[in-house]
Parts: structure tokens; sequence; C-alpha cells
């Protein structure tokens, strides 16, 4: 479960944000909409616990970290948090298996790597375990990047623009994916999105 | 998954990065070690030989000459010096040995030495088999040249006029095999040895048949045929090439040498000068060398701090997508020293493998030319400091590229792309 209360954050006086409340249960989907330029990723990166908000205050799991140190919120990303992005990210010069266990790795949990070759099985990518992830196409690197968000079995999923460099097709399988997966692990998944196809997949939408 | 393999991982992802700045570092670290193995093996192998010899008598010339061929068996002897005009050292009071020497023949280009009994004890070779020599054209061998001429005891051979291999052969007197040495170590080794009277009767033989052939069959310049040629002149009067001198005391090494060098037709050399002499004429060629070496070592760090430093550059996003996904500064830090030292180890022990190579190598060819073998491939003292230096620079050349890890700004990096 994620919320958050009168989160404001400015990178200079004249640009300066104000969210609104959010809360995402446990098993359930929260769709985030705006246009470019209004701070969708500052605010994914707030609730990512990547940057530090000016006033307001977020809970992940039922715990306040307003006030957290930056090791505790480490601690916190690596062990309660999956983070997707817009475009899928990875160690080039790790293969695909080795990408998805460092985030165990990371987080100091067990690597597994009968749960990296399940979760492939269920994203349907789990004949190029042992390729390099240049190889992959767009929309397999997506799926990578959601399994490698999945293995710690994190408390919240984070996706910003999970979707947008992917076609219709893909995008559907991706978005099923993630809902699937995120809920089969009681995780709460939020995304970030200006992509307008995302709309009827979501009852629950904040608009920024 | 842990640290190492990554950092293993993105070495191999920069193959020729990392072949390079291994290799540059490889080359610097194998250049410096060869210097120092050679520098450490050719001295011991030139302190060892001169040991207990304070002093060598032979004809005028140049005395560096006059020690290397009288010591090492590695030039050519200066000329003869008349037996009695050595013999006469033996008066004086600070004189304790006398070791004359008589060269000029060789076998498969090993030097036969006509002495005494006394060098063999200077060099406390001892016998393996057999006898010392004791009867005119008896000879003793040395290890090395047992070996690779696979003569035994009552083998007889003819030797060949001059120093190498190819010289004339005197095949009316063959010596005669009686002993062979123990290997010592020392210049013995790769010596016949002989009493002088063997040389003396060889060419005394030689001398009558050249009687009759042309005039231009004589080389002036060969140190034997200056011993055959004193011969015909002064039939009476024993020549030998140089003599090894041992003092009594060190007031001899004050008033020897001048008086030899002033008073007689021979010259006096010391060998612990001549020696130094020679390592200074190296010295700077070893210098130079060590110079390039190590701005080799200095050019392999910069190659390890630009590769590392381009490759962080396309790698920030890598690193901010690795510290949000938990990993803590100093880890990934880690991580990039890894890599630092991992080249600097590599670059370090195929240097040190390079070197031992580059050593076989001297040595054959040095055993070929002058039958002197260099074979010690144990790690030098030296070169623990030479790995410690080794790892400082692959850590420092890492270090100072990856500090910007500190200084990475994760939600910046990850927004830009």
């Amino acid at each position: 479960m994620i919320t958050s209360k009168n989160l404001q954050f400015s990178y200079s006086p004249q640009k300066q944000f104000r969210f609104p409340d959010i809360k995402c249960d446990d098993k359930e989907a929260l769709l985030i909409l705006g246009q470019s330029g209004r701070g969708k990723t500052t605010f994914l990166h707030l609730l990512a616990l990547l940057l530090t908000p000016d006033s307001g205050n977020i809970h992940i799991g039922g715990k306040d970290l307003s006030g957290s140190s930056s090791s505790e919120r480490t601690n916190i990303r690596a062990k309660s948090l999956g983070i997707i992005y817009q475009r899928a990210h990875f160690v080039s010069a790790l293969s695909v298996l080795d990408n998805i266990l460092l985030s165990s790795y990371l987080a100091g949990n067990k690597q597994d790597k009968e749960k990296a070759a399940y979760l492939a099985e269920q994203l349907g990518f789990a004949d190029h375990l042992h390729k390099k992830t240049t190889q992959l196409s767009q929309g397999e690197q997506q799926r990578v990047s959601i399994a490698r968000a999945l293995m710690n079995n994190p408390n919240v999923i984070l996706a910003d623009e999970p979707t947008s460099s992917l076609d219709d097709n893909n995008c559907q399988k991706v978005i099923e994916l993630l809902k699937k997966q995120a809920f089969s692990i009681g995780a709460s998944l939020v995304v970030v999105t200006h992509d307008q196809r995302l709309k009827d997949e979501f009852p629950n939408q904040v608009f920024l | 998954m842990n640290l190492l393999k990554i950092s293993l991982a993105n070495l191999k992802e920069k193959k020729l990065n990392s072949f390079l700045s291994a290799m540059l570092l490889t080359l610097g670290i194998g250049m410096i070690s060869l210097l120092l193995l050679l520098n450490k093996q050719l001295d011991e192998q030139f302190r060892r030989n001169i040991r207990g010899i304070d002093m060598v008598v032979g004809a005028k010339g140049s005395p560096l000459q006059l020690i290397l061929s009288s010591i090492y068996q590695i030039d050519a002897p200066t000329g003869n010096v008349p037996l009695a005009e050595v013999n006469s050292l033996k008066r004086n009071p600070f004189v304790k040995t006398v070791i004359p020497l008589s060269m000029g023949d060789s076998y498969h280009g090993f030097r036969i030495v006509g002495t005494t009994p006394k060098y063999v004890e200077h060099f406390q070779a001892k016998i393996a088999e057999g006898a010392l020599f004791s009867q005119p054209m008896d000879v003793t061998l040395g290890s090395k040249v047992a070996k690779n001429s696979g003569l035994k005891i009552g083998d007889t051979f003819a030797s060949s006029h001059g120093l190498d291999s190819d010289g004339e052969a005197h095949n009316d007197k063959k010596y005669k095999v009686v002993g062979l040495f123990e290997p010592t170590g020392s210049v013995v080794d790769q010596l016949v040895l002989t009493n002088l009277e063997s040389v003396w009767e060889i060419h005394e033989h030689a001398e009558e048949k050249e009687a009759d052939a042309p005039a231009d069959d004589i080389k002036e310049s060969d140190p034997a045929h200056e011993l055959d040629m004193a011969e015909t002149h002064h039939e009476e009067e024993k020549q030998v090439t140089s003599a090894l001198i041992q003092f009594r005391n060190p007031m001899g090494l004050i008033t020897i040498p001048r008086q030899i060098n002033e008073n007689t037709s021979m010259q006096a050399a010391l060998p612990s000068i001549e020696i130094n002499r020679l390592f200074s004429l190296l010295g700077v060629g070893i210098d130079t060398l060590r110079a390039l070496a190590l701005v080799i070592i200095i050019i392999a760090g910069v190659s390890v701090f630009i590769s590392l430093y381009n490759s962080l550059k396309e790698r920030k996003y890598e690193m901010a997508l690795m510290l949000s996904m938990g990993a803590t500064r100093t880890k990934l830090f880690l991580m990039l020293l890894l890599e630092g030292l991992i080249l600097a180890v590599t670059g370090y022990l195929s240097g040190v493998i390079l070197s031992r190579v580059g050593l076989l190598l001297f040595s054959r060819a040095a055993e070929q030319d002058f039958h002197y073998s260099i074979r010690e491939f144990n790690l030098l003292p030296e070169e623990i400091y030479l790995f410690i230096g080794a790892l400082i620079l692959g850590l420092l050349a890492a270090a100072l590229p990856s500090l910007g890890i500190y200084s990475l700004n994760i939600s910046r990096t990850l927004a830009e792309e």
C-alpha cells in the first residue's frame, strides 16, 4: 500500500509542483494521467524515494517515510519498491537472467534462479534468459524489466510510462501482464502515463 | 551475482579497451621485471667468477678485454707474455698465488685452457668422475662441456685452432679425456682444462708444419698464432696468455699494479674496477630502458583511467539504475575499483610471465654465444614492490574517474533518458 499527502516539490522557485493526494491499496491499481511537463516523472521519483519532497509525506506499507535517512530510503527502495521505467534500461554487460538476479543481489535477497525462470515463463521471454538485453525487442525488454521489478516481491510497483514506446499490441500485453503479476504478489500498482490507451484499463485514475 | 561478476562482465563488454590497458601494463611490468632479473643474474654471475681474484696480468692492451678473456672467457685474449716474467711475480712478498693461463684453442666452441691445478682449487671445482689432468694432453672437462659434447673418460679429440668452433683442427695431436668436473656454477663449467705443457706441445707441433705453409695462412691478430710466432723466434722462452693473481694482503693492490705497468712488458688489470666500469657502461642502457618501461606503465595507468572514464560516461544511466535498485554508492565505487584492480593484476601476472619468457630467450642466446646460462625464474623481492606499485596504479586510475559516482544525481540521470 502506498499513500501520499500534500506533496510539494520545486526544482526552482519558478518551477513548483503541487501533487494530488493518492492512495493505492494492496492488490489495487492506480493510473496517474497527465500531459508532458506536468511533473509526472517528478511525482513518480518522489513516490520512489529518489527525490525528497519539500513538504508532505509518503507512506509505504503503512510506514511514514518523512524524515527517513537516505540509507533507510535506499533500503526501502531495494526491498519494498519495484520500479519500471519508460524505456527499459539494463546493465548492458550482463545477461537477461543476471539483470533480473541483480535486483535480488542489490536488495540483499537470495538470488533465486528458479523464480527468475518462472517469471520469464509467465512473461513470455523464457527463451531469452541467456541473451544480452540489447538483443531483445522493446516489448521483450519491457517484460524483462517487469520481471526485475517483481523479483523481490515488493509492496509497491511503480511504473513510469511503461507502454509509451510500445505498439498497441505490445502495450495491451505488457499492461495485462503487469496487472496480473502485481496482483499475484499482492502489490499495489501505480502507473504514471500520458498514454490514453491505458484509460480503460484502470478504474482508479488521478489527473495531474 | 556479485560485484566481481559484474566487474568481469563489464571488462569483457569492453574487450578492446581492457586488452589495451592490460597489454600496456604487461609490457611495462615485463620490461622492468626482465631488467631486474638480468641485472641481478648478470651481476651474480660476474661477481661469482671474480671472487678471490685480485688482479690479472697479461699482454698490454685493453684492461677490460684482459679481464673478460681471462676471468670470464668471453673476449679474445690480448696476446702473450713470457712465463718467466709471470713467475717472477711469485717472488713478490705481497703475492699469494699466481695462476697462469694459456688459451688459444677450442673444442666445439668450448675453450681449452692450459693452467695449473691451482685454477681448479680456486674455483673449488670437484671431480665428478675420473681424475684431474696431470700428464700433457690429458684434459678434464667442465660439466657443460661434457654434457654438450658427449665426451666420456677415455675419449680422445682434436682441438681446433682459435676460439671459434670452425677453426683449423690440430689433427696430429689428440687430447685425452681423463676426468669430468661437477657443475660449479662458475666459468669452469664451460672450459676444457689441461696443463700448460699440452698447449705448448700442440703448438710446437703445429709450427713445424706451418714452416712450409704459406705465410698468409697465419692470422696476425689470432693470439694462438702469436703464441706460435713467438715460439718460433724464442724457442727457449715459454709463453702464457695471462695469469690470475691473489694477494696476501690488500697492500699489494696499491703497489704491484703500478710496478707491473711501469716496469714490465705486461699490464695489470683489477677485476673489481673493470667490472664496475663495465656495469656503469651497461647501466646507462639499463637506466634508459627502465625509464622507458616506467613511461609505458604510466601510459597503462592513463589508459585504464581513460577507458573507465569513458565507460562510466556511457554507463551513467546503469549506475543510476543500480542506485535506484538499492545499491549503495560505495558498493558501485568498489565495483569500479575492482575493474581497475583486475586489470592491474592481469597486467602484472602476464608481465611477470612475459619477463620469464624473455629471460629464457635471452638465456638461450647467451648460452649459445658465451656458454653462460641464466636460469633463475623465482620471484624477486623487487617484483613484490612492483606488484604493490601495479595495484596502487590500478586503484588510482580507477578511483579518480569513479569518484563521480558519489555526486551522481539519480533522479536527474534517470529522467534524462
